[in-house]
C-alpha cells in the first residue's frame, strides 16, 4: 500500500525523523486556516501518489493568506497525471541549501533491505543514475542485526555530501531504518533530503510503501486513505474481499490462482483481446464469493464479454457453476459469457450449467478455446 | 528417484488441528504420506484421526523422529512456527501459509541461510507432491502420476494448468514442487533445479515463473552454467501493467524490471525454450522428450 506523503510524515514524526511542520487539508478554507496556523510563508502541496506533482504545478508556495488562498483552490481538483487532487498538505516553507536523495529498500534479489544516498537530490533514482551512476552510495544491512553508525558514516563518504553533516544525516539514515522495520514498509523514500540554511537535516518529502500483510500489527496505517486513487471498482472488490486490478481493456475475467488468472489474461490478448480486469477468486472459491466476483466484473461498464476460466484444485467447479447459476438468477446479466471449467468435479459443473440453460454462456473445454470463443463474442 | 519428499517422509504439521490443517493433512495422509505428528500449543495428549498432537515441535520430533515439517499455521504465528520447526532441528520445513509480513520472512530467511541447516518451501506456496510417494501440501494429487518431468513454480493453479496439459500427453511428474509467489521465499527456482539436475528420475525440468523480481532472469544463467537437463519455461503475465500487484504479493513490475518479456529474453537467450501458453509448453515437452500416447 502506497501511502501519500502526509501519511508518510505522520510515521516520520511518530519515529523522531526530522519533518517541517505541516497540517492536511481536504478544503480551500481548512488550507488558508493551516497556513495561518504555521505562520507565512508555506507550501502548498497537492496530495496524490505519483511522481512529478512539481511539473504538473501541484506544488505552490503562498506568502500571504491571498496566495495560500488561490493556490489551494487550483490545485484542489487539478489533474495530476490521471489522478485527481481531492487532498492538500500545508508546509512551512523550508529555507534550502543543499538537497540529497535517501532511501531505504527493500532489495528482492539479495532478500536484505538496503540503505542509499546521494548528494544530487531533487531528481529520481533513474535520472541519478543516468546523470552519474557513482552518485548514488548503496548498501545492505543485515535484517538481524540493523543500521549501524557505521553504516551511516560509510554512505555519506562515499556519496562525497558536505562534511559538517555527515553525522546528522547518518542519524536521519538510522531513523529511516527504524521507520523501514517498526513500520513494516518496502520503501522509506526522501527525496529531497534537505540540509537548510541554518544545517538543520529535513525530510521534506515522503514517499513510503506499507507491507499490506502487516497491516494487522499498524491500526493507524490500516487506517490510512488514498481517496485519488481508488477505483470504484477496486474498492468495491476490497470491501468482498476479492483481489481484482482494473484493465482497460473490455473481456471481463474471472480465475481461481494469481499465477492462472495471469495466464489467462496473456492468452486473451494472445487472442487478439484486451482484458477489462484481473479477477482471482481464490482457491476454494465458494458460490457466494462467484456472485460477487460477477457483480463487481459486471459494474465495469466497458466489459462486453465475460470469461470464466476455473482449473479446481482445492475449488470444486461444481461450486463454481452453482455460484453462477446463483449469479444469474440475481443479477440482470446482458453480456455473454464464456466459461471454462477443468479439474476437479468439472463434468459436475458442465453438467449443472447445461441443466440451467443459462441465457448467453458457452462452455468450452480448453483455455485456449474459450479465449478464442470470448474474443470473438467481445467484438 | 524424487526430490525433497517421498516414501520415507515423516511428516509433522504445525496447526494440524485447525480447519485447514486437518482437512489437508489428513488427505496427504490418504494419499499415503506418513503423517507422523501435529503440533498445536495446549492441545498435547489430542490426536487428529490418529495422528498424535504436541505442544512443541521439539517433543513430536524426539518422539516421533519426523522430518519434514509443514506449516498450516495463521500468517500472524507463521514466522515463528518456521524458526520452531528449524530449531527442533528439522531439515525440511514447507509453508503453505499466504500473507505472512515480509519483514518476518527476512529475519526467517537470512537465519536460516546462516544456520545453514534446513530448507524452507514457501510461504504462500501449494508444497511438495512426489507423485506415488508422498503429498506435503495441497496440491490436488489425482491429476498428476509418477513420470519423468520435474515441475518447479511460482503459482499453484498455474502448476495445475500446466501439470494437466502434460498429464494429457501422457507425461508425469518425479516432484512438482511450489515455491511461492511472496517477495521472500526460502527456496529459489536455481534451488529446486540444482535438486532435479541431481535427481535420476527426472530428465526434463518445466519453470513456470511470473513477473516481479529478477529471479527467473538470474536462474536463466544458473541454468546454462549448470544444468545438463533440458529445461522449458513459462513465464505469465505480459499483460500485467506496471506498479499494480496481480494477486501475489510477488508479482509487481516496478518500473522497467520485472516484466515478463525481460524474463522470457533471458531465459530464451540462454537457451531455454518458452512456451507461450500453458498450452505450447507442453507441446515444446513432447519435442523435446518424445511422444508418449
Amino acid at each position: 500500500m502506497d501511502l501519500l506523503e502526509y501519511q508518510g510524515k505522520l510515521l516520520f514524526k511518530k519515529h523522531d525523523v526530522p519533518v517541517p511542520d505541516g497540517r492536511h487539508a481536504s478544503s480551500v478554507q481548512e488550507a488558508v486556516e493551516a497556513a495561518e496556523e504555521l505562520g507565512f510563508p508555506v507550501v502548498i502541496k497537492a496530495q496524490v501518489q505519483i511522481g512529478g506533482r512539481g511539473k504538473a504545478g501541484g506544488i505552490k508556495l503562498a506568502k500571504d493568506r491571498r496566495e495560500a488562498e488561490a493556490h489551494a483552490e487550483a490545485i484542489l481538483g487539478m489533474d495530476v497525471r490521471g489522478l485527481t487532487v481531492r487532498e492538500l498538505y500545508v508546509e512551512q516553507a523550508s529555507d534550502i541549501a543543499e538537497e540529497y536523495y535517501a532511501a531505504i529498500v527493500f532489495d528482492r534479489g539479495a532478500k536484505m533491505p538496503m540503505a542509499m544516498l546521494s548528494r544530487m537530490g531533487g531528481m529520481d533514482v533513474e535520472e541519478i543514475a543516468e546523470t552519474d551512476p557513482n552518485a548514488m552510495a548503496k548498501l545492505h544491512v543485515d535484517p538481524l542485526v540493523g543500521f549501524q553508525d557505521f553504516h551511516g558514516r560509510r554512505l555519506a563518504f562515499e556519496a562525497g555530501i558536505a562534511e559538517d553533516v555527515i553525522r546528522p544525516v547518518g542519524s536521519m539514515l538510522s531513523r529511516l531504518y527504524h521507520v523501514f522495520v517498526e513500520e513494516d514498509a518496502m520503501l522509506v523514500e526522501v527525496n529531497p533530503l534537505l540540509v537548510t540554511g541554518s544545517r538543520d537535516v529535513v525530510a521534506l518529502d515522503a514517499k513510503v510503501t506499507v507491507d499490506g500483510n502487516a497491516l494487522y500489527r499498524h491500526e493507524d496505517t490500516a487506517a490510512f486513505r488514498n481517496p485519488s486513487a481508488e477505483d470504484p471498482q477496486e474498492q468495491m472488490a476490497k470491501e468482498r474481499g476479492l483481489t481484482y486490478v482494473k484493465l482497460d481493456g473490455n473481456v471481463g475475467i474471472l480465475g481461481n490462482g494469481a499465477g492462472l488468472v495471469m495466464s489467462t489474461l496473456d492468452v486473451v490478448a494472445q487472442a487478439g483481446g484486451r482484458p477489462a480486469n484481473f479477477l482471482d477468486a481464490g482457491g476454494g472459491s465458494k458460490a457466494d464469493a462467484i456472485v460477487s466476483a460477477v457483480e463487481v466484473i459486471l459494474s465495469d461498464p466497458k466489459v462486453t464479454a465475460v470469461l470464466f476460466n476455473i482449473f479446481g484444485g482445492i475449488t470444486r467447479c461444481d461450486e463454481v457453476a452453482r455460484g453462477l447459476v446463483t449469479a444469474f438468477e440475481q443479477i440482470e446479466v446482458k453480456v455473454p459469457f464464456v466459461v471454462r471449467l477443468d479439474g476437479t468435479n468439472d463434468e459436475e459443473g458442465r453438467r449443472i450449467l447445461a441443466d440451467a440453460n443459462l441465457p448467453n454462456v458457452t462452455v468450452e473445454k480448453t483455455m485456449l478455446a474459450a479465449a478464442a470463443k470470448v474474443v470473438e463474442l467481445a467484438e | 528417484m524424487s526430490i525433497l519428499v517421498t516414501e520415507s517422509t515423516r511428516l509433522v504439521i504445525s496447526g494440524l488441528t485447525g480447519r485447514e490443517g486437518s482437512f489437508h493433512g489428513l488427505n496427504n495422509k490418504r494419499y499415503g504420506t506418513q503423517v507422523v505428528a501435529g503440533v498445536t500449543p495446549g492441545k498435547a495428549g489430542q490426536d487428529v484421526d490418529g495422528i498424535p498432537v504436541f505442544n512443541t515441535v521439539h517433543a513430536a520430533v524426539e518422539v516421533t523422529g519426523a522430518n519434514p515439517s509443514m506449516i498450516f499455521v495463521p500468517p500472524r504465528f507463521a514466522a515463528d512456527a518456521i524458526m520452531e520447526a528449524a530449531d527442533a532441528g528439522v531439515e525440511l520445513v514447507v509453508c503453505i501459509t499466504e500473507g505472512i509480513p515480509a519483514q518476518d520472512m527476512l529475519r526467517v530467511y537470512t537465519h536460516l541461510k546462516r544456520t545453514d541447516r534446513t530448507r524452507l518451501i514457501g510461504p504462500n506456496c501449494p508444497g511438495v507432491l512426489s507423485p506415488g510417494k508422498a503429498n506435503v501440501g495441497i496440491i490436488p494429487a489425482h491429476f498428476f502420476s509418477e513420470g519423468n518431468v520435474g515441475l518447479v513454480s511460482r503459482s499453484g493453479t498455474l502448476t495445475y494448468q500446466i501439470g494437466n496439459e502434460l498429464a494429457q500427453r501422457g507425461f508425469g511428474n518425479s516432484t512438482i514442487v511450489g515455491i511461492g509467489g511472496d517477495p521472500v521465499v526460502g527456496s529459489s527456482f536455481i534451488d529446486i533445479i540444482g535438486l532435479f539436475e541431481q535427481d535420476e528420475q527426472t530428465e526434463l525440468v518445466v519453470m513456470c515463473g511470473e513477473i516481479g523480481g529478477d529471479e527467473e532472469e538470474r536462474t536463466a544463467d544458473y541454468i546454462a552454467a549448470n544444468v545438463s537437463k533440458p529445461v522449458v519455461g513459462y513465464i505469465a503475465g505480459f499483460t500485467a501493467p506496471p506498479g499494480k500487484t496481480m494477486g501475489h504479493a510477488g508479482a509487481i513490475v516496478s518500473g522497467s524490471s520485472g516484466t515478463a518479456a525481460a524474463k522470457a529474453e533471458a531465459l530464451e537467450a540462454k537457451g531455454v525454450r518458452v512456451g507461450r501458453n500453458p498450452t505450447e509448453v507442453a507441446e515444446v515437452a513432447v519435442e523435446v522428450l518424445g511422444a508418449k500416447v
